[in-house]
């Protein structure tokens, strides 16, 4: 997992790697908490191009970020999910409440 | 019966990515395609996750993972010795989870019986829980 921050933006964008599950998750979810205090960033990026896996860990992950950003005021934007990826986020219906963009750029000109 | 396989793991997250992929790789005897591949390493990791989080919480104890292969249909069987299910019903409703401060979605059955064909739970409470699943693949 990288991230960066843009900062004049106030996003912090999260490039997954690999594989999303509940091992994953507990670490994922600490650091970005901690980087959305650190920084004062309200929106978040999930860049999961390079994210192979995710389970219904991945779900509470991703919902449980959506809540904290909304109370920040800002939002949070999916990119460019893998074919299984894009499966679990639908199953959950995350893409009724969360966008989907495929590049990273097009996501900057949402947020 | 064509071919069996049997693993135990510790109820340590780090063997979640370790069962699903010996669950995989066991499947790709069948010459599955690319998508089956995925469902099969997702049920899987879901059955092992549950065992792991629910069925021991912080006590410690082994997961079985058991493959079996009959013609094209592959059947596995997740089961661990934990706390086991009070109300299986109320449990594999979609949304259902008992543990919502975990962020836990309630989702692991749902996607268990979406990407496999069909899947039956045992549990007796204080004894454990099993849950078999099986899938019937394209013929190539
Ligand atoms: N092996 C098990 N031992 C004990 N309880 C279990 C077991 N598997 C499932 N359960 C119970 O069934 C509930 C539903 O499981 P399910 O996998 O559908 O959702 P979850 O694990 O709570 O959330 P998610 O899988 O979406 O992260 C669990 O919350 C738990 O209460
Ligand atoms: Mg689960």
């Amino acid at each position: 997992m990288r991230m960066k921050l843009i900062g004049q933006m106030h996003v912090l964008v999260v490039e997954m790697e690999e594989e999303l599950d509940h091992h994953i998750a507990q670490n994922v979810r600490e650091i970005i908490d901690k980087e959305l205090k650190r920084t004062n960033a309200i929106n978040l990026v999930f860049d999961f191009r390079n994210l192979s896996f995710m389970d219904s860990s991945g779900i509470g992950v991703i919902i449980g970020r959506y809540k904290i950003v909304k109370i920040l005021g800002g939002s949070v934007i999916i990119v460019s999910p893998q074919p299984q990826v894009r499966r679990i986020i639908e199953m959950a219906g995350i893409h009724k409440i969360i966008k989907i963009t495929n590049t990273l750029d097009n996501a900057l000109k949402m947020v | 019966m064509d071919n069996m396989m049997k693993l135990e793991f510790l109820n340590k997250s780090n063997n979640e990515r370790f069962a699903r992929t010996v669950a995989a790789a066991f499947a790709t005897i069948l010459d599955p395609t690319l998508e089956e591949l995925s469902e099969i390493k997702t049920a899987v990791s879901e059955a092992v996750t549950n065992a792991i989080i629910h069925g021991y919480e912080d006590s410690t104890g082994m997961v079985c993972l058991e493959g079996r292969i009959d013609g094209r249909t592959i059947e596995f069987i997740v089961s661990d010795r934990g706390k086991g299910i009070e109300d299986i019903t109320q449990a594999m409703q979609p949304l259902f989870t008992g543990k919502p401060e975990m962020e836990r979605s309630g989702m692991g059955f749902t996607i268990m019986e979406t990407f496999m064909d069909s899947i039956e739970v045992e549990s007796v409470l204080g004894g454990g829980t099993t849950v078999k699943m099986s899938k019937t693949l394209k013929d190539r």
